[in-house]
């Protein structure tokens, strides 16, 4: 099997979905000569040309308003949104159109747009290109949310993504496309939507994360057992929405205790859905409150991005929290 | 009853299209004058110096990035007559909406290089707080910083002026943006506002060409993207961009129309991006390195000293000069700003609401106890 990283891993994704399905195409800014700025769309263009990987003008709401009505005459348009961060123009296509369509047509039209983007922190990239805006998408019926923590994930959710008959947000944390290498079969596979990967298994506390904090959770988890002997459980939801429900319940059966890691702000971030969900159906499972690590409530910082987005020591202080009850 | 224009009133078009269609310029790019100038020595080396000083501080602005000091920058280099020229136009009172590359236009305005070199830093000085790299602005000098995501910026200029206009206040507001960014919704809204409300703004494109790795025909099937103000009853005025005096002298009659109540303007300014995107960009990938080595022949400073050279307004020894005067005081800047310390963890919490709210303070006190918890862990803050 080749060992590849994350850009590696959806650029194959992309090209064997457009190999074997001509209705796939590609559309979004630089995703041509220039590969992406990622280079997640690399030499795409040379294998399928200018009709199928468009390189369009500078407008979210056009890339993904058109990408809307390629699908409803019957393509499977992969949008890229350059930075997840600069989604917001085309929100409202999103939530008028995107989300609704289904609904809105009696079940008779549909569109099964991936939309896919480099979003969360990690790399230094300020404001507008390091944020974790998937709760807007979450919140928004109709929509499909998720996002990858290694390449074998990224390339089987991506092929997922694209064979659905809804449409997903795909995000994808720029911080792991290359710091994650593994093996990933060339052979078809798809990683199915809605089901959540335990990562590591343990017995005093549950770690449910996503996106690159799985990383840091797995950290913290060694942390935690040579200096207390705690052993953590880390699921990576892989699926935002809808998310894996039994397999957090399941390992809860285990530990008892939930903490919930995101780097997305606190307000109202995926974590609140996943305690509620937790207090309205099992809160006879928990020896502990939950306890969230998140974003803080503000705007993704240049300066002190690490101070900010859920860190080691933080992880390390909400296990103490809910260890110690 | 549909009204059928009459021929008076098509006619009465024709010059808006000519100008939206033509590249006005005084001087060329050997530096001859092609048009009588109408300016005197006071401004044409105010437009030098100020050129001057964006290109020494851009080469410095790469290098910082290189070592790691700044975290991104977007070079103004070859755009800066562009940024200069418009910015110039302005007055003190006036209001300025960039976007991330005009760092001409910033100096225009009255802002130093330190100020420019803190906020690239984000050291304890930033007057932005480490909140954003690449962008720069000043309440002091009427400069909104730019939003990363381009041309939103656009219809705020258009509200501001519309502001500006309700309290009776003779001011006049400029937004500055790409070719890409015209691609843009709110592009559109600004515009569609502007006209309709006949708001003192003035906007300029500078065309430079590119967006990234897309060509600007990419960005507009229109012959030209001053044209795109016609639709929008807002003239549009193309000019040579990478000419100072054109540029200047064409948006300082916008400003002045806006100032008389005649309404907005839109101005292309055609020119050229010379270096990559940003910092992060490698232009080799989309673009042949002989299309941006030809075009340095139309670098904008070099023209204007021509001129004034050739107009006996500099030397060449005092042209020398300028360059290295302003070099060594921007090195002893650099070194300056290079020492300061960087900004307090507690800036992360900072300027969301007037008052922070309940769950800020909270966090805050995470953050501190998180501080501790890093030291007992032997986890570094950076
Ligand atoms: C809304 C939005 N989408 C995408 C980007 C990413 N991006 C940054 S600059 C840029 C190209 C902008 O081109 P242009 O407006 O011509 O300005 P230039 O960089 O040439 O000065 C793109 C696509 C962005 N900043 N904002
Ligand atoms: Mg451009």
């Amino acid at each position: 099997m080749p060992v590849t990283n994350m850009v590696q891993a959806l650029n194959s994704a992309l090209r064997e979905e457009m190999r074997r399905d001509k209705r796939v195409v590609v559309l979004g800014e630089d995703v041509g000569k220039r590969g992406g700025v990622f280079l997640v769309t690399e030499g795409l263009i040379d294998e399928f040309g200018p009709e199928r990987v468009i390189d369009t003008p500078l407008t979210e709401a056009g890339i993904v308003g058109v990408a809307i009505g390629m699908a409803l005459y019957g393509l499977k348009p992969v949008a890229e949104i350059q930075f997840i961060d600069f989604i917001y123009e085309a929100f409202d296509q999103i939530a008028t159109n995107l989300s609704k369509i289904r609904r809105r047509s009696g079940g008779m039209f549909s569109a099964p747009v991936v939309i896919r983007g480099p979003c969360c922190g990690g790399v230094k990239g300020g404001m507008f290109h390091s944020q974790s805006n998937e709760a807007y998408f979450v919140h928004t019926a109709g929509l499909k949310v998720v996002m990858p923590s290694r390449p074998y994930d990224a390339k089987g959710l991506l092929k997922a993504s694209i064979r659905g008959e809804d449409p997903v947000i795909f995000l994808e944390p720029k911080v792991l496309y290359r710091a994650i290498k593994e093996e990933v079969p060339e052979e078809d596979y798809v990683v199915p939507i809605g089901e959540a990967r335990v990562v590591q298994e343990g017995s005093d506390v549950t770690i449910v994360t996503w996106g690159a904090m799985v990383y840091k959770a797995l950290e913290v988890s060694k942390i935690a057992r040579s200096r207390h002997g705690w052993e953590a459980e880390v699921i990576d939801l892989r699926t935002l929405f809808p998310f894996d429900k039994d397999a957090i319940i399941r390992s809860l059966e285990k530990t008892g205790r939930l903490v919930i890691v995101h780097e997305a702000p606190k307000t109202l971030g995926l974590g609140a859905e996943i305690a509620a969900y937790v207090a309205e159906n099992a809160i006879e499972l928990l020896k502990a409150p939950v306890a969230r690590v998140t974003g803080f409530d503000a705007p993704f910082p240049l300066a002190h991005e690490k101070l900010y987005m859920p860190n080691e020591a933080r992880i390390y202080m909400a296990l103490s929290r809910v260890m110690s009850y | 009853m549909a009204h059928h224009f009459t021929a008076y009133e098509v006619e009465e078009l024709l010059p808006e299209l000519k100008a939206s269609l033509g590249l006005r310029r005084f001087i060329d790019e050997e530096g001859n004058e092609v048009q009588k100038v109408p300016l005197g020595p006071e401004p044409l080396m105010r437009m030098y110096i100020t050129m001057v000083r964006a290109r020494i501080l851009d080469e410095w602005l790469l290098r910082l990035q290189r070592v790691g000091k700044v975290a991104l920058h977007a070079p103004n280099v070859g755009q800066e007559a562009a940024a200069a020229g418009s910015a110039m136009a302005l007055r003190e009172e006036d209001w300025l909406f960039p976007s991330y590359r005009e760092l001409a236009a910033y100096i225009a305005r009255g802002m130093n290089e330190e100020e420019i070199l803190d906020r690239a830093m984000a050291n304890i000085d930033d007057p932005l707080r480490g909140s954003e790299f690449v962008v720069y602005g000043h309440r002091k000098y009427n400069i909104v910083p730019a939003p990363v995501p381009v041309g939103s910026q656009v219809p705020l200029a258009v509200g501001a002026a519309m502001a500006a206009k309700i309290l009776g206040h003779s001011v006049v507001t400029m937004a500055i943006f790409g070719d890409g960014a015209t691609s843009r919704a709110d592009f559109h809204a600004g515009l569609n506002f502007a006209g309709v409300f006949r708001a003192p703004v003035v906007f300029v494109i500078q065309n430079n060409a590119w967006a990234i790795s897309m060509p600007s025909r990419r960005q507009t099937a229109a012959k030209t993207f001053a044209l795109k103000g016609v639709a929008y009853g807002v003239p549009g005025v193309r000019v040579d961009g990478n000419d100072v005096i054109a540029v200047y002298t064409t948006a300082s009659e916008a400003v002045e129309r806006a100032r008389a109540g005649e309404g907005p303007t839109l101005l292309e300014a055609v020119t050229y991006r010379l270096g990559p995107h940003t910092t992060a960009d490698d232009p080799d990938r989309y673009r042949p390195r002989e299309e941006a080595k030809a075009m340095e022949k139309f670098d904008p400073i070099r023209r204007l000293g021509k001129y004034l050279k050739a107009r006996g307004i500099i030397s060449e020894k005092e042209e020398r000069e300028i360059w290295s005067e302003w070099g060594e005081r921007i090195e002893r800047i650099v070194k300056r700003c290079y020492e300061k310390p960087p900004l307090p963890p507690s800036v992360v919490l900072e300027n969301v609401y007037s008052e922070p709210t309940w769950n800020l303070e909270e966090q805050m006190r995470e953050l501190e106890e998180s501080l501790e918890v890093m030291k007992e862990l032997g986890i570094g803050v950076e």
